[in-house]
């Protein structure tokens, strides 16, 4: 099974099993999805609950936040987080704010899902990582699933959240193949999880990086650097123990995130293993991220932008040697 | 521009029409006491006052049963007023207790109450017509056969906001009535100054939203044309937008040192006072005595008074409380 057919799978699961549940968004229904993600399903379930929007961003994320607070049970698809941006002043204004504004009498439970990433030469408006922005705001959860059954189990966990949800689906992993225990359910999402265990030196990543990152840890074991990885899965709330658990074994950290550096994610984590445990550290913590440059369009120019794996090489053994 | 006048009259008993007075005149004892705790500094941050335009929330409101869902704007003390918020709770959320009807985490600007289907005083010009586009289709999609009513100004009509929440309601067909409260100013912009085409329900007709203005100064003409509106809507007809011409006395906020406009048409707008446009109607009709007007005045000074006590009585939030309405849990 595909990423893109564990989304498939369990948008369906959530539109079987609860009729609050519907999606809405731009060419999800007769187009079947920009991603093909919910190819299938304005026949299977109707347009009543497979709805193609007006390319009208705000809206229909505020019409999501309106859902929501009517008793639905909305998933808004956007088709990129660039095209996010028109829906800014709903999502942060709105969406992270009604609980507390209101005292608590209100909660926004609204999923919405969208693409994220570069890597496909779409150049400086489709290509952008920008998830971390959204990890700044109180009121919403951030996350990245990274894995198959991840996008399945990440998205209906996501259903039963009492308030927003933001899922963002890095756009080169839907092709992603990835096997699925049958029994796959609700699982944790505040949860990080360890991919790889190593003694070594810990790599923080999330999303899409999370392939980089593996291949560069299989390369380091064959120089005798074991690398543990940690995929963070969610960005708000974040799981700040696993990470702390895993320094204080290692000792040394790299965090890896296809956002540009200034400001960063990656950051933030730095700052937590600064803060936090600062004695466990032998080592600064480094960053691996995107060149401050607008994504090119140019393969070469991309590729020279954007995270590599042996970028992550060499940040690894420039401090474990 | 030209105010259309309703021809016909409602046929108005004694009864609702005091009742109407009565409404108009709480919002503005309200709206005053108000003024005068923010010079005292018990109320801070911004406070735009509704005073002026009584008769577009109160007429207005009539037209909504209590299973409606109401979207106001950051100018929403009449609306919270004449949905039946208790006054204590507006004036103690000013304050900033936690008896407010949003614990004081909202203020001036935000006044919410789940029980009245209040959802809430919106402060981002335009930011709460999708939210009423998404309730109606909520109720749509549930069957129910509620209608969402949603306020705002002038000014979000040159929202990118606007234009996609009437295309969206009208698309979809959802039970939305639109309601502008057309004051001529996007706080200091003269409507002519921002909008080519000034002409607010033409706007909603390009999107095939059926629409309408009145004049937002006579209460009875907003009752009955609201009426109309919500009765075309609950038809199953789709959005309605109907504007009411109306105008602020005071300033945008009290920040505003009101620069922008002439004394002499602030004065020219107050001969149409919607309040005392519609007790002189009504002495004209003999539905008022001074004996009504005097056990009502004293009324309602009576519940503004009590609502200050309330304010002042109410405790703060514990601030170890600060985080806790941040986040909710996942129920088992």
């Amino acid at each position: 099974m595909t990423y893109r057919e564990a989304v498939r799978a369990a948008l369906r699961k959530a539109l079987q099993s609860d009729p609050r549940v519907f999606l809405m968004g731009e060419d999800v229904g007769r187009y079947g999805g920009a991603f093909a993600v919910s190819h299938g399903l304005l026949e299977e379930f109707g347009a009543e609950r497979i709805r193609d929007t007006p390319l009208s961003e705000s809206t229909f994320v505020g019409a999501g936040i309106g859902a929501a607070l009517g008793g639905m049970r909305p998933i808004v698809e956007i088709m990129t987080v660039n095209f996010s941006l028109l829906a800014l002043d709903q999502i942060v204004n709105n969406a992270a704010t009604i609980r507390h504004m209101s005292g608590g009498q209100f909660n926004v439970p609204l999923v919405v899902r969208m693409a994220t990433g570069g890597g496909r030469q779409l150049a400086a408006q489709h290509s952008h990582s920008l998830e971390g922005w959204y990890a700044h705001v109180p009121g919403i959860k951030v996350l990245t699933p990274a894995t198959v059954p991840d996008a399945y189990g990440m998205l209906l966990a996501a259903l039963r959240e009492p308030d927003p949800v933001f899922i963002f689906e890095h756009a080169t992993l839907y092709p992603l193949e990835g096997e699925m225990e049958e029994d796959t359910g609700l699982m944790d999402i505040t949860q990080a999880a360890v991919r790889r265990p190593g003694r070594d030196v810990t790599l923080i990543t999330y999303g899409g990086s999370l392939g980089k990152t593996m291949e560069a840890a299989s390369l380091l074991a064959k120089d005798g650097i074991e690398a543990e990885v940690i995929d963070l899965r969610s960005l708000r709330p974040l799981d700040t123990p696993t990470i702390l658990d895993s320094v204080a074994r290692t000792h040394r950290a790299v965090v890896v995130d296809e956002a540009w550096r200034t400001g960063s994610f990656a950051a933030e984590i730095s700052t937590q293993i600064m803060e936090k445990a600062f004695d466990e550290l032998d080592a600064p913590v480094l960053r691996v991220c995107s060149e401050e440059v607008p994504m090119p369009y140019a393969k070469h120019l991309e590729e020279a932008a954007l995270p590599q794996v042996n970028g992550i090489v060499g940040a690894a053994k420039r401090i474990v040697s | 521009m030209s105010t259309p006048r309703i021809s016909e009259r409602l046929p108005v008993d004694r009864e609702h029409a005091l009742f109407l007075l009565r409404e108009m005149l709480r919002i503005r004892r309200f709206e005053e006491k108000a003024a005068e705790m923010y010079s005292l500094q018990k109320i801070r941050g911004f406070l735009h006052l509704y005073i002026g335009e009584e008769a577009t929330g109160v007429g207005a409101m009539q037209a909504f049963t209590p299973e409606d869902a109401i979207v106001a704007t950051y100018r929403e003390h009449g609306h919270a007023l004449a949905r039946g918020i208790p006054t204590g709770s507006l004036m103690a959320e000013m304050f900033g207790r936690a008896t407010g009807c949003s614990h004081g985490h909202g203020g001036s600007m935000h006044f919410f109450d789940k029980s009245r289907r209040f959802y809430g005083g919106y402060a981002i010009v335009g930011g709460g017509l999708p939210i009423a586009v998404g309730l109606a289709l909520a109720d749509k999609l549930q069957k129910r056969p509620a209608v969402t009513t949603c306020f705002f100004g002038d000014g979000a009509v040159a929202e990118g906001e606007f234009h996609e929440s009437m295309n969206l309601a009208a698309l979809w067909k959802l039970p939305v009535v639109f309601l502008c409260e057309n004051n001529l100013y996007a706080m200091g912009t003269a409507l002519a100054r921002h909008q080519a085409q000034t002409d607010i329900s033409l706007k909603a007709e390009s999107y095939g939203v059926a629409s309408s203005a009145m004049d937002g100064m006579d209460v009875l003409a907003v009752e009955a044309a609201a009426r109309q509106a919500a009765d075309f809507v609950r038809g199953g007809n789709g959005p309605y937008l109907l504007e009411l011409r109306t105008y602020r006395f005071r300033a945008h906020s009290m920040a505003d040192p009101d620069l922008y406009r002439t004394k002499q048409e602030i004065e020219e707008w107050k001969k149409r006072d919607p309040i005392l446009l519609f007790q002189s109607q009504l002495r004209e009709w003999k539905l008022l005595t001074d004996t009504d007007a005097a056990r009502i005045e004293a009324e309602v000074t009576a519940e503004i008074d009590e609502a200050v006590r309330f304010a002042e009585a109410g405790p703060w939030e514990p601030v170890e409380q600060l985080l806790n309405d941040v986040q909710g849990r996942v129920a088992s």
